[in-house]
């Protein structure tokens, strides 16, 4: 398939892991961002291809994982309620809240949908008028000008039966928090290619400057990580700290500007918390007040619903790259895919998931 | 094995992990297995043992037959590459030839759904019939309700199928041992695909169609050019993934396959990509797995490849010692192992 088998190589793949490996003086740990990323590296067996002194550690970049738990319950809440039409991203359905998941919800009677675009979800409010529409608004900066824009249409078109239950994130911050927590051992960043085809990558210069980290924006394939950790290791083997760009065919320095224009026009930056981890600053987008009329938290009265996370889930470790998931003392025993005490074990991009779907133990699969 | 009367009448499941059927249950994942595992197979046991598997295998008189039914509710009715009747005459043939077995007669319940369009009930019953005729069955018995408007689904087919077992073999997973091949009759995730295209209305460049077809012609020139065939299974819900699965936990074996030599349509794993899927784990309706020697590869290829519904057949991998779970593993395009795990549930289209 083309712009795909390129990228998987098994040649070329090669030539990159041996070039690493030629220029690899010194141990280095990098983490890659994106769950998208760790799913590439678990499921190809990249870093089975890379020298030992290279440590990859798995970020905190999966939305599904880090959507609070308190936000799940609020989206129980708001499903379960006759009125509603609940409409969602498919891999929110299995993400536990404190009782119970959006599919239980479902079995028993709830009308939640998945959807594969926002939009879809304003053209349902608009062929169901009698009933409450709901997107559950949840993703990084790659899913937010899609929801902006719903809520841009839902103003234009005047839907008074259209709300959002807002959760989206932001990457620099959470890059900063795993940067300035203790104990923190990641040496550079594979930043996530398709976050910055939106935003760009000016953010991460100051990041780069006062961390001193090289920070590369790198694809989702297996050559895009390989290079991306072959300039990381370039990087740091002469003690540059740089940003740059592996995701050329994607990226520009600037990004997308009608995305990130709709988004500052519909949000806001505002202090949001993330699963495992806690509340991080200025880290998430919020409705700005002059939509306050499409925020399903006070249309539905659940702004108020505080949960306490599960204390034998270790997820936030893993978020942050402090604990590989099998080091997590329930991993596939208490903690499975049906039986999840997190969402890194159910998401689609969650570590756990990936380790084990494809993994399942700390040492790679023999034949 | 308890007897029926002795069977516990309380409930096998923990009420409190499932306390209500999920739709993840009929998915062919883990969830699936677990309900045929812990509830349908300790209730039914009775003086046979009934086969979890495609048809069960028996003996009548001197003869040997098959048997097995399905019940088809696929949404929408009608989709690119077939439709509900074909679709039920199809999975049932498909079934019984698994077993090995030839398929002779087939019944048809039918569960309608008042309303239901008297054109669109001729179009399904039509297939049907051409269905059947290409399988080289009949239909010989059925039966019709009606039920009121919005107690079903516009239309639900029951098939039950015979068939007759003309040779020695016992195909089934026990069977089955280290250093088979693992052959494919073609390109997986079609079915799958071309039912959430339409089902959710994704338009792609090219429209999918389904795989749906009766796999009776080349399974049956198998057996009659006398390969020994060790076990066949047909790639349903949860694609060629479960059906690895399946195989290598009931016989304790490892299975490893090669990614590179899996055949997945060009539109397919595009679809699938944009998704998020794994066309691996994706339903087919007309290919079917076929564990064999690894000296009859070439034998059963050129056989398979003469037919039209399995001129893609592809050797994908091979049979390894017993291994604890998980057993089946995949070598990546660039070279790695990794484990190739069954499904837990329905797949979840991903965020970004």
């Amino acid at each position: 398939m083309k712009f795909i088998d390129e990228y998987r190589d098994s040649t070329a793949t090669k030539r990159y892991a041996q070039e690493i490996a030629r220029i690899t003086t010194r141990p280095w740990t990098l983490m890659e961002v994106c769950g998208g990323q760790t799913h590439a590296i678990i499921k190809f067996g990249i870093d089975e291809l890379l020298p030992k002194k290279i440590e990859l550690i798995h970020g905190p970049g999966c939305p599904v994982c880090v959507t609070p738990v308190e936000i799940i319950d609020k989206a129980l809440e708001i499903a379960s309620r006759p009125e509603v039409i609940f409409c969602s991203f498919g891999d929110m359905l299995r993400v536990p809240g404190s009782q119970t998941d959006l599919l239980a919800v479902k079995a028993r009677g709830g009308d939640v949908r998945i959807v594969y675009s926002p939009l879809d979800a304003v053209k349902l409010a608009e062929a169901n008028p009698q009933r409450q529409v709901v997107f559950f608004a949840v993703g990084f900066e790659t899913t937010a000008p899609a929801t902006a824009m719903t809520v841009y249409q839902a103003s234009q078109k005047g839907l008074k039966n259209f709300s959002l239950l807002v959760s989206h994130v932001l990457v620099p911050p959470a890059i900063e928090a795993v940067l300035g927590s203790e104990g923190c051992r990641v040496q550079a960043f594979l930043a996530a290619g398709h976050v910055c085809a939106v935003m760009g990558y000016e953010e991460y210069f100051p990041i780069a400057a006062r961390y001193r980290v090289p920070i590369v924006v790198t694809g989702f394939e297996p050559l895009d990580i390989l290079q991306g950790v072959l300039m990381c290791i370039e990087q740091l083997e002469i003690g540059r700290a740089e940003v740059q760009n592996q995701y050329s065919r994607s990226v520009r320095q600037s990004g997308n500007r009608p995305a990130r224009e709709l988004m500052a026009r519909v949000f806001q930056v505002v202090p949001r918390k993330w699963r495992g981890v806690g509340e991080i600053p200025m880290s998430g987008l919020g409705l700005r007040h002059e939509y306050d009329g499409f925020d399903a938290e006070h249309r539905f009265g659940v702004a108020e619903i505080r949960v306490e996370e599960s204390s034998e889930c270790r997820s936030g470790l893993v978020l942050q790259g402090k604990i590989k998931p099998h080091e997590c003392p329930a991993f596939g025993t208490r903690c499975t895919p049906e039986h999840p005490l997190g969402a890194t074990m159910v998401s689609s991009e969650g570590a756990c998931a990936a380790y084990y779907r494809y993994r399942r133990s700390p040492k790679p699969v023999t034949s | 094995m308890e007897s029926a009367a002795q069977f516990t009448l309380s409930c096998p499941f923990p009420i409190q992990d499932y306390p209500q059927i999920l739709m993840a249950h009929g998915g062919g994942g883990r969830l699936m297995h677990q309900l045929l595992d812990n509830m349908f197979l300790p209730a039914f046991s009775g003086s046979t043992l009934p086969s979890p598997h495609d048809a069960s295998v028996f003996q009548a008189g001197n003869t040997r037959l098959a048997m097995t039914t399905d019940s088809y509710v696929v949404r929408p009715m009608c989709f690119p590459g077939g439709n509900l009747g074909s679709l039920a005459v199809h999975g049932t043939v498909n079934d019984l030839a698994m077993a090995g077995a030839r398929p002779l007669y087939l019944s048809a319940g039918f569960i309608i759904e008042e309303g239901l369009r008297m054109e669109t009930l001729w179009q399904i019953v039509s297939s049907m019939r051409e269905a059947a005729n290409a399988a080289g069955v009949s239909i010989i018995t059925g039966d019709t309700k009606v039920v009121d408007k919005g107690k079903g689904d516009g239309l639900f087919i029951n098939t039950t199928g015979v068939g007759i077992v003309e040779h020695p073999l016992s195909i089934s997973p026990q069977s089955v041992q280290a250093g088979d091949a693992v052959l494919v009759s073609g390109d997986v995730g079609r079915h799958g695909m071309a039912i959430m295209a339409v089902r959710e209305g994704l338009a792609f460049e090219s429209t999918i169609e389904s795989d749906s077809a009766s796999l009776v012609l080349p399974v049956l020139d198998l057996l009659r050019q006398g390969l020994e065939i060790h076990c066949m299974r047909d790639l349903t819900r949860g694609g060629l993934t479960s059906v690895l699965n399946e195989i290598a936990d009931a016989s304790q074996l490892g299975i490893s396959v090669e990614e590179k030599h899996i055949p997945v349509r060009g539109d397919v794993r595009a679809a699938c990509e944009i998704l998020g899927l794994d066309p691996l784990q994706v339903a087919c309706e007309g290919r079917f797995a076929v564990f064999l020697p690894q000296s009859q590869i070439e034998a059963a290829l050129e056989i398979l490849r003469r037919h039209q519904v399995s001129a893609g057949a592809t050797h994908i991998g091979k049979v390894t010692q017993p291994s604890p779970a998980p057993r089946v593993t995949l070598r990546s395009v660039i070279g790695a192992q990794r484990i190739l795990d069954m499904p837990s549930g329905e797949q979840l289209p991903r965020i970004c």
